[in-house]
This record gives structure tokens, sequence and C-alpha cells, in this order.
């Protein structure tokens, strides 16, 4: 277990308060001018050297990201933006930063802002999460008074805005370009990228956007170094990361472990282990509802970060471990993120928009029964089809834990679902809906 | 993207009110000059904070002439965010939470106890008029589930009979105390704490 000493987030759990003066005696804000005086090459290569990936779900590196914005400022200034617009069920962990340890974020950003040469902040907060932007605003003024930020923030020279816009209720705004539209007062619908927001942002500026917990670290890495963060984990899955372990278990919980953790060890220790024993483990979805599931049996050795979870098929996304037992019904956990991700889609790209209504109607008609046999090949033609045709990740993160559901539990639903094809196949009849089907077959 | 149809009955006029003004006023300084159609989701919401909770016909027309914009455009806006409500909703509009990390710990039951209590269908008022509940999807507080959202503030860690004397109290028009409803500090593992043991009896 990682050391106490070794956690970031010392507050998770609002023993110490939020405060200003309680989070400067938990280390913040004490040397910012000194960090700042070392340069905008010295804050990315440690960043680099620590190889934070960023924490909202696809894991880029952070320091790279930075590294991308232009070296000099030109006619058009620089944004950086933070998203906190956590929708992903199973994912908890942004809220606790932005109620309980608001200065690690505010100084974060007056640290990225240095780095990448923002004068102005954005924090996308989720609708919802309205008690808790107060609470952010709260630290964002305080920290105004003691002129932490604003001119001269924290005596750095440095000049930094901090405002916060809420969000109303679209996961999709949690894509980055779809939150810069939203910031932009439109529809939160994806961009093309290229352009990336590096170089063409927010009112077509460069702007760099980082997830609330990617931000947070940054003040901690800079104190105790790079090489700190990188000793932590294992290669390319350093540091430490906040679990939240959600579901069927015991207790559960927010935890701040160090990557690389064995997710036997998070259920069992952390979260009190899974109701009604080990062996009453079903599936664990390993990191928010957009991951492939992961069944029983590999879950006895799985260890979570990054690169292992990728080895699995699956991925860490957002550390939003879902414990499902064997008291619940498989398919209809999958139907009901089926019609998640129905109600979510942005409606820009048909096979989403389409397919994603397509996957909850026959996972629902699964759950009870009621499909026959060949549907279970049909819908994971259909998660083929949106995977990798739309224009933002969601396409994936719709399609995925329907290809985990029929990669692990196919026979579950099988011997669910015994009914004859209602068209039985006929190579004779052209323009059939499932053309492709035959074809393939051929 | 969610299907919402407004409301048939409309006011014919709507305005914002002086602190309603002043307040879109702070919010369109804090975008760059001429960039203030971005206020446009702050002030759709604060248009629904003003009128009971859910936004006119017409205060999307008087917000597209503030921000100078198309009201098309602030119309799209309004119809493609969940949480912006184009028909009456409750006093008390309660949000149930039933995606799966809910739905498993019994987010179904919670349902049923706002079906008792409220009203048949979702979207209906009750019958004195005062709340309004419906089904929605995750609201991030997904380990403390089940819970659900009363106007602004969640309520945690429910089971049937905490969420009927939630409740029966906001139908005599009380406002309970939000927060978890077992007792556990925010997101700390119940009576199980392995972590930043020193910090807890400081």
């Amino acid at each position: 277990m990682l050391k106490d000493q070794d956690r970031i987030f010392q507050n998770l759990y609002n023993n110490l308060g939020s405060d200003v003066t309680s989070s400067q005696k938990r280390g913040d804000w004490i040397n910012t001018k000194e960090l700042t005086d070392k340069g905008r090459d010295w804050i990315i290569n440690e960043i680099k050297d620590s190889q934070l990936r960023g924490r909202g779900g696809a894991g880029f590196p952070t320091g790279l990201k930075w590294s991308f914005a232009p070296k000099e400022v030109k006619s058009r200034p620089h944004y950086l933006v933070i998203n906190g617009d956590e929708s992903e069920p199973g994912t908890c962990k942004d809220r606790d930063i932005l109620r309980f340890e608001p200065h690690k974020l505010i100084e974060g950003c007056l640290l990225a802002s240095y780095a990448v040469q923002a004068h102005v902040c954005y924090i996308y907060i989720r609708g919802e999460y309205f008690v808790d932007g107060q609470k952010l605003q709260a630290a964002i003024d305080e920290a105004y008074e003691k002129n932490l930020i604003g001119k001269n923030a924290a005596g750095t020279g440095w000049d930094l805005d901090i405002y916060i816009h809420y969000g109303a209720g679209a996961y999709i705004c949690g894509e980055e370009t779809a939150l810069l539209e939203s910031i932009e007062g439109k529809k939160g619908q994806p961009r093309l990228k290229p352009p990336f927001p590096a170089l063409i942002g927010l009112y077509g500026c460069p702007t760099i956007i980082n997830n609330v917990e990617t931000i947070a670290v940054v003040p901690t890495i800079l104190r105790r170094g790079g090489e700190w963060f990188a000793s932590l984990g294992r290669e390319k899955n350093t540091g430490t990361k906040i679990f939240c372990i959600s579901g069927n278990v015991n207790n559960p919980c927010n935890v701040e472990e160090e990557m690389n953790i064995p997710l036997k060890e998070l259920i069992e220790i952390h979260a009190g282990g899974v109701i009604g024993g080990w062996d009453n483990l079903q599936a664990v979805i390993p990191g928010g509802s957009s991951m492939p599931l992961i069944p029983k049996e590999k879950c006895e050795t799985l260890t979570m970060d990054f690169d292992s979870l990728m080895a699995e098929k699956s991925g860490l996304g957002t550390a939003g471990v879902v414990v499902i037992n064997k008291d619940q019904d498989i398919i209809k956990c999958m139907a009901r993120i089926a019609r998640f991700y129905k109600h979510e889609s942005c409606g820009q790209c048909t096979p989403c928009r389409e397919g994603s209504g397509w996957m909850w109607r026959m996972l629902e008609r699964m759950a009870k029964g009621e499909a026959s046999k060949d549907e279970v090949d049909m819908l994971g033609d259909v998660t083929k089809q949106i995977e990798g045709h739309t224009i933002c990740a969601f396409g994936e993160g719709s399609s995925w834990p329907v290809q985990g559901l029929l990669r692990h539990f196919k026979d579950e639903i099988k011997k669910r679902n015994k009914f004859d094809p209602i068209v039985k196949e006929n190579k004779n009849i052209p323009y059939l809906v499932d053309q492709h089907l035959l074809d393939k077959n051929a | 993207m969610s299907l919402k149809k407004p409301a048939k009955n409309q006011p014919e006029k709507f305005e914002f009110n002086p602190s309603s003004f002043e307040a879109a006023k702070d919010i369109i300084a804090k975008y760059p000059k001429g960039k203030q159609q971005s206020a446009v989701m702050a002030l759709l919401y604060i248009a629904q904070r003003q009128n009971d909770n859910w936004i006119p016909l017409a205060a999307m027309k008087y917000i597209a002439k503030f921000l100078d914009m198309p009201y098309i455009k602030v119309y799209e806006v309004a119809t493609f965010y969940s949480m912006y409500n184009l028909a009456p909703v409750g006093k008390y509009f309660i949000q149930v939470c039933t995606t799966t990390p809910c739905m498993i710990r019994g987010a179904t039951k919670i349902v049923e106890a706002c079906k008792e209590k409220i009203s048949e269908k979702e979207s209906e008022l009750s019958i004195d008029k005062t709340c309004s509940w419906m089904e929605v999807e995750c609201l991030g507080a997904c380990v403390n589930a089940p819970m659900m959202q009363i106007n602004d503030d969640y309520y945690e860690d429910l089971d049937k009979e905490k969420t009927l004397k939630i409740l029966d109290k906001i139908l005599r028009g009380e406002t309970p105390k939000p927060g978890s409803y077992r007792g556990r500090i925010n997101n700390e593992p119940e009576n199980n704490r392995k972590t930043l043991m020193d910090l807890k009896n400081a």
C-alpha cells in the first residue's frame, strides 16, 4: 500500500478543511514563485520526466501536450481549459478535488497557465455539481483576495484570471472539442481533428485542455520532483491515481493509490470486499462505463494501470471501478449502459446516433430472452460499424462495453436467446438490410 | 441528445429582474469582448432560476436579444442540454440517477418510492403541484450510490425507507439535510478506512 506521505490529496475525505490557510499548511502555495522562476522549459521537462499521463481517460502524456502550445504568443492569446465535466458512470473523483482540494487545482492552473503562456483559464464544471462549483468559486475568490491569482499572481509576475463555466448535463461535453463548443455558447458537438486545440481551440486560439486531476497533481510533482512521481507505479504508468470503487462492494469509496495496484487489493482491502465474498464476483468494469468489462478469472491477477489493462483489451479510463457481483444480471447492466449512451449521443454522426439506439434495444431484448440466435453476431457487427466511424471517441466509448460483454458473456446471451432467426439467410435476395453480413459469409 | 418539447402554455413576456440582470452582466464580463455568446448557457440557467425552474420561449427570445445572437441558436442550446427544463417542473425537482452503478445498488427502489409519493409517471407534478421527479443519467456520485438530486443538493447512500422519509419532508415543505444518509463522511470507506489515518485522529 502507498505510504500516507506519498498521497497527493491529503484532504480527500475533508478531515483538514479546504480553505486557503489549511491548504497552505498542507504545502500548497508555499513557494510557487520559486517554481515559476525556474522557467517554462523546466516545468514542462519536469512534467515530462514524471511521465504523468492525463487522468481524464485517454492517458495522453501531459508534458508532451503542453509542449504543443506555440512557443511565442502571437496575435492570438493562449487559453488553458480545465475539464471538470465528470460524467462517466462510475467516476466521481473530480468532485472531491473541486470541493476538498480546490487550492491544489487553482495552484495547478497557475503553474500550467505559466507553462503554456495563458492569461485566462476556464474551468468547465458539469451543471449538476453546482454546490461543489460554488465551493470552488469560494476558493477562487479567496485566492483573488490573497493575491494568489489575478495581477502578478502569487508574486510570480504572471497575470492569471480563472473563471468557472457550468455545463448543463451533457456527457459529450467531456470530449475536449465539444467542451470548447460548449464554452463558446453552442451545442456540445465535437469538432473534427485536426486542427488540434493546441493550435486552434477556444475562439480559434491555441488552447490546452487538461482534466481536473491532472492539473491538481502538477504542483506536488514540481515540488517533489518528477523523479519522485516516476518512482511510483511502473514505467510509463507512473504516480498515484484516485480510484473510485463503486457497485457491489461492502464499502464503496474513493481512494488514492499507486498506479499498477492489483485490482484485488483495491477491492478487498480498500472497499471491504465484494458483497457475498470474492467468489460472488461476476465481472468488473475497470475504468468507467466506456471500458470493456473484465470477468472474474482475470480479476485475480489484474493490475490497474493504462498498459496492463490495455493488454486485457480494456483500459484504465478514469479509474472508476464498478464491481458487479453474481446477484446482478450482467446483460441488464450492460443494457442500462447502452441506454446511457443512447441518451447522451450528441446526434452529429449517424453511426453513433442510430447505432447507440440499436445496441440498447437489442440488449434490452436479449436481457429478456426475446432475441433470436443470429442477433448476437449482428450486435457485434453493429458495434464494429460504430467504432472508428465517428468524429469523436464517443463511438468507441459506446461500443466497447457491448464488445466486452460479447467477448466474455456470449454463452450467457446465447443460453437465454434461442429463437430461430426471423429472416433466413438467403443469398438470392438482393439489397437485404444485412447484405454486408451475407457478403462476409460468402 | 434528449427529446424535449417546449410547454404548450407559454407566458407572453419575460424579462430579467434586477438581480438576474446584474448576475447576467457579471457573467458576460467573464468572456472576451465580442464573445458574449459564451454566456448563453449561464443566462439560460439564470432565467430558469428566476422563472420557477423552467425556461419559457419568451426567455430564449429575450436572451437572444440580450446577447445579440440569433434566437434559433439559443433554442438549439436550450434543447440540446438536458438540465434546461422547457416545461414547468415542481418547485422541488427530484432527479433520480438510475445508471448502472446506481442501478446495481438498488436505484429502482428509489424510483418506486417516487412513484408512490409523488406521481405515477415521471415529469408529472404531484397532487399539490410542488414536486416532480424524473429518471436521469449518471450524476457523478457513484461511490455514494444510490442517490438523487433535489434542486441543487445531492442526497446519497439512500434506500427506499430513507427516500420515503425525505420525500415526506419535502411534501411538507421542509428542506431535508443533503449528503450521505448512512452517516458516513463524504467518500471515505465506512468503518474500513485504511489510508490517511493520522489525519482522521488529528
